[in-house]
Parts: structure tokens; sequence; C-alpha cells
């Protein structure tokens, strides 16, 4: 019982703290201390509610059913799976909460802070209903809670008019995604007689073939929507943005994640047969996310677009490992399925805890410079010394590379792809094979892009005058910064540990019932495949590591030649002056990718010259180059659809001639026709 | 017993590196009819490096600072966690091959990272070139290793060369070509034609040098001594896990003679390979090394498809 009062408290407070918001709103300050407190508390109940609910509960930690109306009940269920979204969602906004009290700070007297804070509160409420209803009707109204809060979130900074286009975009392709939803929500209904989960998943059971592909095509199209996953991804990279960075942290580390829960929610716990060609479609749409998203993250130079394309490449890469563990559960290998499972689980944390510090170090840069454009930053790790570090760990971390988290979950993710890799049928050997080539690849493109954002906005010299007047941000600022680094680190070293909770996690799943659970006694906390083939133990590596660096350090700063001088000089310039218009810009860097991958990118090159003399033209007056990248999507994808509905639309006009006569006989039609239906 | 065989293989990678840097280039000397410098010049010029005094940029951050004994650092563990000379000495915590793989990628990226911090031209396009390139090498980096490892089921070097059943008929196509596919990312990895040319400072066609120009004195020597380590580092993968053999077994002295005496022939013979390749060949135009990474990604591909 005393489970079941905690989590209402938990909703209770981010609903006391949005109301409290709206009545503090007169005063920007105690608005904005209110909710930031409010939130903080939250969270951190949140997170312990989670703790909690994973050392005392085993399978199901509770389940509460009222009846408000016939069809809407509230009805919660907190299993493992959701006990671990609510802790993904409590981590981070915890530390977006504390970021957020110091970063809101420069709307004082612009925009209403109370609003503010009544959506914030009102958006992370939203998605701990979304990870616990288990009614379809309530699902949903949870969901277009945390849709249409996120969206004015988006819009805050209302006065930039591409802020308020990008949560237009946002809105209507929520809300596509939001129909594919309700279609598939309804198709259930019509065989389970119920909109309840546990209901759904014994009407699941007799349910006839093309209908369960049926649900699996909308959930696919409007959670994917939901998650970013290419071709309907078009609305992140502009909302991302668009948004306070705080909430950008929210949106791209969490928020995005609940698509992913859904999916995991109706593949794995609602559904108990799943055809082969499920994951491959999964795993094929994963692997293109992942590689499309990077590509498109190398064309930017809008810092937070960048980070929010690389969202896109991260969920692929989640995906990568959805779609693995639907293949070996249709392919009988439960052990590898759950593993697999877990991969996923693991970079979904991952990915929220590093995206989250990457955008917050990222609003940390912005608040200083007031510019997004990587072009214009450059050598500020001299002014800001600890949002350098921290973005160099987020950078790092995101890129995969040891002991930082994010190696980890794709360590995890590539052992099972190369399991799917050693299957004996060639066509699913040959898909794996593309998509550990496509994650490969990912990886190392993702490692260019990094070196690309952090060394043009970090390193060399500033590119323009705004960088020299940045300062170190504030206190509150580094704090949530830090703490998430730390937790990259940790989650790194601990990596050993998470792959068995996370394993149970997912073996936990309605599923996975009847599967043997595997448990390799870990070594050295070292993260284990389940049949033993491969191991890696994070915390040998980093003592290692950090041994023989220490080592080294001394051994050639204090060794060998001690009276060694260090002059400081400048850059060796070819004799002429060097300045930072000679230095490589994020868009010179990423040039020869672009040009290598063309094809898909159709990056163009435009010129306007302007001569001094236009009969002679030899000298230039001015000259401007325009780098652009051509989108396919628009082009092949929504423009059609946008020419097909206004031609629809047209069409239908011809029935609509303004004559009340003509429409009164179009009632009667439909009824006769209803009458006849019935 | 162990500890004596541990730290050998500690030591053994930064010890040796230098001279199979030699080889190649007094390899080179010899098939372009010069006498060329010692063997033993590379070690010369290390020591030389490490007693002068150095000169930092101005617009230097940490970054430039501390990068080289990162990357120093990154290769001293890669070259624990991989089979040089014995298999028995099982690392299965650190010795995993996408562990490797990624443990070496830490270190371009901070070379990377130093070459931009100088605000240097050069700096900037040679890591804009650098990142180009082992970007498009991972793929086909990894997927031959997964030939291997498919082979062995595991992917941990050291149980990888243990197995040592790649001699037999039914597996020597796929290791072949896995090996060819390897052998490009090699070449990729460590600047050696076609990629880039080592012995290079011309603006216009300098990878990695581009990078490293900004650095003297003791750190100039760590980034030089780091290269030599990785080019080794690739030679003993090419060497001990597409051709196993000779490897000890048993933690014996004699065992463990021979397999450094195998080990040295089959790095000779590489060396011998990439020298005769830099001595033949010119170097490709930028645009074209893609292709060439991506054969051999395919050429894993189908070395996958073939066991």
């Amino acid at each position: 019982m005393t489970i079941e009062i905690n989590f209402f408290i938990l909703i209770a407070l981010y609903v006391c703290g949005a109301v409290g918001a709206l009545l503090f709103r007169k005063n920007d300050q105690i608005a904005n201390w209110w909710s930031g407190i409010m939130a903080i508390i939250g969270s951190l109940w949140g997170i312990v509610f989670a703790i909690n609910s994973f050392l005392h509960y085993s399978k199901n930690i509770f389940t509460y059913d009222y009846s408000v109306f016939p069809l809407l009940n509230l009805s919660f269920h907190i299993d493992q799976l959701s006990a671990f979204f609510i802790f993904i969602i409590s981590l981070i906004a915890l530390f977006c909460s504390i970021y957020g009290i110091d970063y809101v700070k420069h709307f004082y007297k612009k925009y209403d802070l109370g609003v503010l804070g009544f959506f914030y509160h009102l958006f992370i409420a939203g998605m701990l209903l979304v990870v616990s209803a288990t009614n379809g009707l309530l699902f949903l109204i949870a969901w277009e809670i945390m849709a249409v809060s996120s969206y004015f979130l988006v819009v805050y900074d209302r006065e930039n008019k591409n802020n308020v286009d990008a949560g237009f975009l946002y809105l209507i392709m929520t809300h596509v995604g939001t129909a594919f939803i309700v279609l598939a929500f309804l198709i259930m209904y019509v065989f389970a007689g119920s909109f309840d989960f546990t209901a759904i998943k014994a009407g699941l059971v007799s349910m006839p073939d093309f209908f369960k592909n049926t649900i699996f095509v909308l959930a696919l199209i409007g959670f994917g929507t939901k998650a970013g996953i290419i071709p309907v991804h078009i609305w992140l990279p502009s909302a991302h943005p668009a948004a306070p960075s705080h909430i950008s942290a929210l949106m791209s580390g969490v928020m995005i994640k609940t698509g992913i829960y859904m999916m995991i929610r109706i593949f794995f716990d609602m559904f108990s047969s799943i055809p082969l060609w499920w994951g491959i479609v999964v795993l094929i749409v994963g692997a293109t996310s992942a590689l499309l998203g990077v590509l498109y993250a190398l064309t930017e130079h809008d810092l937070k677009r960048l980070l929010a394309y690389h969202s896109i490449e991260n969920i692929g890469i989640i995906l990568l490992g959805l779609g693995s563990s639907l293949i070996f559960y249709s392919l009988g290998n439960l052990t590898l399925a759950i593993f697999s499972l877990a991969a996923a689980l693991f970079h979904i944390l991952n990915h929220a805890v590093f995206k989250a510090l990457l955008f917050l170090s990222a609003g940390s840069v912005i608040s200083q410079t007031h510019t997004r454009n990587i072009e214009k930053y450059g050598g500020l790790i001299k002014y800001m010394p600890l949002t350098a570090f921290f973005f160099l760990i987020g950078s790092v971390a995101i890129s995969g590379l040891p002991p930082f988290n994010g190696f980890f979950s794709e360590w995890m993710t590539f052992q099972s792809l190369l399991q799917g890799i050693a299957s004996t049928d060639i066509f699913i050997k040959l898909i794996f094979v593309l998509a550990a080539g496509s994650l490969a690849l990912t990886g190392g493109l993702a490692l260019v892009c990094f070196v690309k954002v952090f060394g043009a906005t970090f390193l060399a010299r500033p590119r323009s005058e705004i960088v020299k007047q940045a300062k170190e941000s504030s206190i509150l600022f580094s704090l949530s910064m830090g703490a998430l680094a730390t937790i990259c680190l940790i989650f790194g070293i601990a990596s050993g540990y998470f792959g068995i909770l996370l394993t149970k996690i997912s073996a936990s799943l309605n599923i996975f019932q009847n599967a043997t659970l595997f448990f390799n006694e870990s070594i050295n906390g070292s993260l284990i495949t389940p049949n033993g083939s491969a191991t890696v133990s994070a915390p040998l590596w980093f003592i290692v590591f950090a041994l023989i660096l220490i080592l080294v350090i001394f051994w050639v700063k204090f060794l060998i030649n001690k009276n060694q001088i260090i002059k400081i000089g400048a850059t060796w310039d070819c004799g002429i002056n060097l300045n930072e218009r000679m230095e490589i810009t994020a868009t010179g860097f990423s040039r020869s990718i672009v040009t290598i991958f063309s094809h898909i990118l159709r990056p163009s090159i435009q010129h306007e010259v302007e001569y001094n003399d236009s009969e002679m033209r030899f000298l230039h007056k001015s000259k401007i180059v325009r780098l652009e990248i051509h989108d396919v999507y628009q082009t092949y994808f929504y423009q059609p659809i946008h020419k097909l509905i206004s031609i629809l639309s047209s069409k239908a006009k011809s029935i609509q001639s303004g004559n009340i006569n003509i429409y009164i006989l179009y009632i009667l039609i439909t009824l006769i026709f209803i009458l006849f239906l019935l | 017993m162990t500890m004596f065989f541990w730290a050998l293989q500690l030591i053994f990678v930064p010890l040796v590196s230098p001279f199979f840097i030699g080889v190649v280039r007094k390899i080179k000397a010899k098939l372009q009819n010069r006498q060329g410098a010692s063997i033993f010049q590379v070690y010369r010029d290390l020591w030389k490096m490490m007693r002068k005094d150095e000169v930092i940029s101005s617009d230097a951050s940490w970054v430039f600072r501390q990068a080289p004994f990162i990357i120093f650092a990154v290769t001293i563990i890669s070259g624990l966690s991989i089979p040089i000379f014995a298999s028995f000495l099982v690392n299965s915590l650190t010795g995993d091959l996408l562990m490797v793989v990624y443990t070496l990628a830490l270190g371009t990226f901070f070379l990377a990272l130093a070459g931009m911090d100088t605000g240097s031209a050069f700096g900037g396009f040679g890591s804009s070139r650098e990142m180009t390139i082992s970007a498009l090498a991972e793929g086909g980096f990894i997927l031959s290793f997964f030939v291997v490892a498919l082979i062995a089921g595991t992917t941990n070097l050291f149980t990888i060369v243990e197995t040592n059943i790649f001699l037999t008929a039914k597996f020597f196509l796929p290791i072949t070509l896995a090996f060819i596919g390897f052998f490009i990312v090699l070449l990729a990895e460590t600047g050696r034609f076609p990629f880039d040319n080592p012995a290079t400072h011309l603006e216009l066609t300098m990878v990695h040098e581009a990078m490293i120009l900004e650095y003297s004195g003791k750190r100039l020597a760590l980034i030089e001594w780091a290269a030599a380590n990785k080019f080794f580092i690739f030679l003993i993968l090419g060497a001990n896990i597409f051709f196993p053999v000779g490897i000890a077994q048993t933690a014996d002295f004699k065992a463990i003679f021979i397999g450094i005496v195998v080990l040295f022939f089959k790095a000779f013979i590489l060396c011998a390979i990439i020298g005769l390749i830099e001595s033949v060949m010119a170097k490709f135009r930028f645009f074209r090394l893609p292709d060439l990474l991506i054969t051999s990604f395919i050429l894993s591909a189908i070395a996958i498809s073939l066991i």
C-alpha cells in the first residue's frame, strides 16, 4: 500500500509545483525558485521511489485501478520497466531543474516565469504518467499532456519567430504520430473490448495476423515520430534547439525515449508471438536512422541542432538493440533476446545522461555568447574552462570511447549484432552484417563530429568578439553539469553491475516469462555476454589506464631532463601574421565527409559575386558563398504528401457549394447510409 | 612467473616499436638505392627529443599539453590488451577486440583535438583529414575482426589466438580476405602510403604530420613514440590475429623465445610489404581513399558470408 501512496505523492508533488508556479506568477523570483525547488524535490522523490522499487520488489511493483468513466480507468501499473523509466526521468529532471533555476533568470521581466514553471512540471508529470499508465485512454491523455506542455515549452521564447514555427511543426508532427497511435489502440479495442492493457494482452492472442501486423506498423510510425526515427524526424532538429536548454535536455534525453518505452511495452509486453520481419524492419530503421542522423549532424553548425541530430543517431542505436532482440525472439533464442534488449535499455539510460550533459553545457555556452552558431565560437576553453571540460566528457561519452558509459552500451549492441551475424541463415546474416557496419561507421562519424564541435567551439582562437566577453557560468550550472559528467564515468565503470540489473529488467517482461535467466558471475565488475564469449571490465581498464597515465607523466616530466625549459611562443605561421580567420571552421572540418557522402547529403554551392566594374569582371567587390545541404525528405517525402493533400482538399471543395439544401441532402444520404450499414 | 611475463608484455611494445619504424625506413632506403640511416636511428631521435627544450603555442590550452600523455598511455594499455608473444596470458578483462579498437580511437580523438588546439591552419585540416580517414576505416576494422571472432566464437583476442584453427582449409579464403581488409585499415590508421606519407611536410599531402606540427621536445617525442607504438600494435594484430603461428601456449622460456622470434619474423615480412608499397606506389588523391576503405569493408563482409 505504501508504495502506491509514494507514487501518488510523486505525481502530487509535480501538480503542486505546477499550480504553485501559476499562483506565484506575479513575482518572477518566487515563481522561479518555487518551481525549481519543487521539481528538485519531486525528482529526488522519484529517484528514491525507483531505487526502492528495484530493491524491495521483484517483478510487479503495484497495480492500481479506479474506474472514473466506463472506458477511462485510472489504472496504473508499475513494473520493473516502468520503474526504470521513472528513474531515468527523475535523474535527468533533477539536474535540469537545478540548472534551470539559474538558466531562466534571463527571462525575468520578459516572459511569465509562472507559466514556464507550470508547463515544466506538467511536462515531467506527463512523462511519469506515460510510463505508468495501463489504460489506453489514460495513456493517451498523459501522452497529450506531455506533448502539449512540451509544445508550450518549445514556443516559450516566442519573440523569436523561428521558435514559433518550430513549435508549430512539432505540434503537427506529434499529432500525426498520435493519430497513428490512436488508430492502433482502436484496433486493439475492437479485439479486446477494453482499453485496459491486461485485457488487450489477452485479446491480442486471438487476433488475426493481419491486424497484428497493422498494429506493429502503426505503433512503429506513431511512436517512431516521437522517438525521431528517419524520415519522421523533421520536427526534432527544429524543436529541440528552440526550447530553453534545460528543456532541450529533457526532451532529447528523456521525452523521445517514451516512444521507445511504448514500443517495448507493446512489442514485448502485449504481444506473445512476433514474426521475424518485425525485427528486421526495426533493425533496418535503426541502422538508417543512426547513419543518417550522424551524417546530418556533421553538416550542422548550429550547436543545438547538431545535438538534436545526434539524438536521432542514438535512437537508431537503441533500435538496433531492440530490433536484434525482436529477431532473436522470433528465432527462439530467448537468452540473446534478453541480452539485446538490455543493450537497448542501457543505451537509453546512457544517452539520457550524456545528451543531457551536452545540452546543458551547450546552454551554458549559449547563455554567455547568445548565439548558437559554432562558427562564431572558438577558444572558449580559456574563457569557460569548466564548461569546456564537461562538454569534453560528454563528447567522449557520446562518441562511445572507454571508460565512459557510451562505450559499454555500444559494446553490448555490437555483441548482439555479432551473435546475429553468427546466424546460419544467409539473409539474416547479411542484415546483421549491414547493421554492424552501420553501427561501426556511425561510431566513427560521431567521433569526427565531436572533434569538430569541441575543436571549433572551445579550441584555437576566438573567431568573434562575443567570445571574449564570455565568463564561466554560475555555480548551479557547473554543479549540474559536473554531476552529470561524474555519472557518465560512474555508469561506465559500473557497467558490469548495470549489465546484470538491466538483464533482470528485460527478463521481467511478459514475453520472456518462460526464459531461464542466465547469470555469469561477474569478475572484477566486468560486463559479460550470455554465452561468456566476451567480457570487458571497465574498472580494471580504468585503473590500469590511470596508473599508466600517472606513470608516464611522472616519468617524462620528472625523471627525464628535469631542467627542461618550456617557452611560450606564437604558433608557427609560415611567416605571415596568423589570425583567427585562418583556423579551420566547423564547416571546413566536415567538408570532406560531406563531399564523400554527397550522394546522400546533396550539398550545393552557390557563388554570388559583385564586381567593382561589371564590364571588366576582374576585381571582386564582394563575394558570398552559400553552402547548403539539400533536404531530401522535404522534396521527396513531405512535399508530395503536402501536394496530395492540397489536391484532395481542392477536389473536396467541389462538393461544398455553399447551398444549405445540398448540405441537408448530404446529411440525409449519410443517415440512410448509416441505417443500412447498421 | 606470470608477473614477469606481464611486465615483459607491458614494456615490449614501447621498447620494440621504434625498431620496426627503423626497419621500414631501411627497407625503403635500400629499395631507393640509398644507404639509409641505421635501424636504431629512431631510438636516438627519441632520446634527443626527450632532452630538448620545448616551445608551446600561446594559443594552446591544456588539451594540447596533456594530449601526448593520453595518446601514449592509450598505446601502452592497447599493447597490454593484445596477444604479443604468448596466448596463455589470457586477458579477459581488457583484451576484447572492441575495447582495443575504441581505446585506439580515444588516442586518435585527442590527437585530432591537439591538432586543432593551436589555431594553426595546418593542424586544423590535418585533424579533419585524419578523422575522415579513421571514421571510414572503422567499418572495415571492426568487420575484419568480426571474421576471426566468428570463427573462434569469441571476441577476446587472446582466446582467438589460442583457438588457432585458422589454418584449416575451410577458413583459408575468409581469413585471407579479412586480412587484406585489415591490411588496408592498417595502412590507413598508421598513416602509411597510399593514405598518408610519413616522410613529408608538404602542406598539400600531410595528414599526421600536420596535426603534430606544433609539438616539440618531450611532447613531440611522446607523440612520435606513440605513433610507432600504434604502428607496431597494428603489425602485431595483423601478424598474430590472422596468422597465430608460433605463439607461446605454455609458460616456459623456450616457448616465449620462439614466440618472440616468430613475431619478429612475421612483423618483418609485413614491414617489407609496407616498404615495398611505399616505394612503388604514389599517394592516392584524398577523395579516392574512401573507395579503398569501402573495399576493405566489402572484403570483410564477403569473408563473413563465406564462413
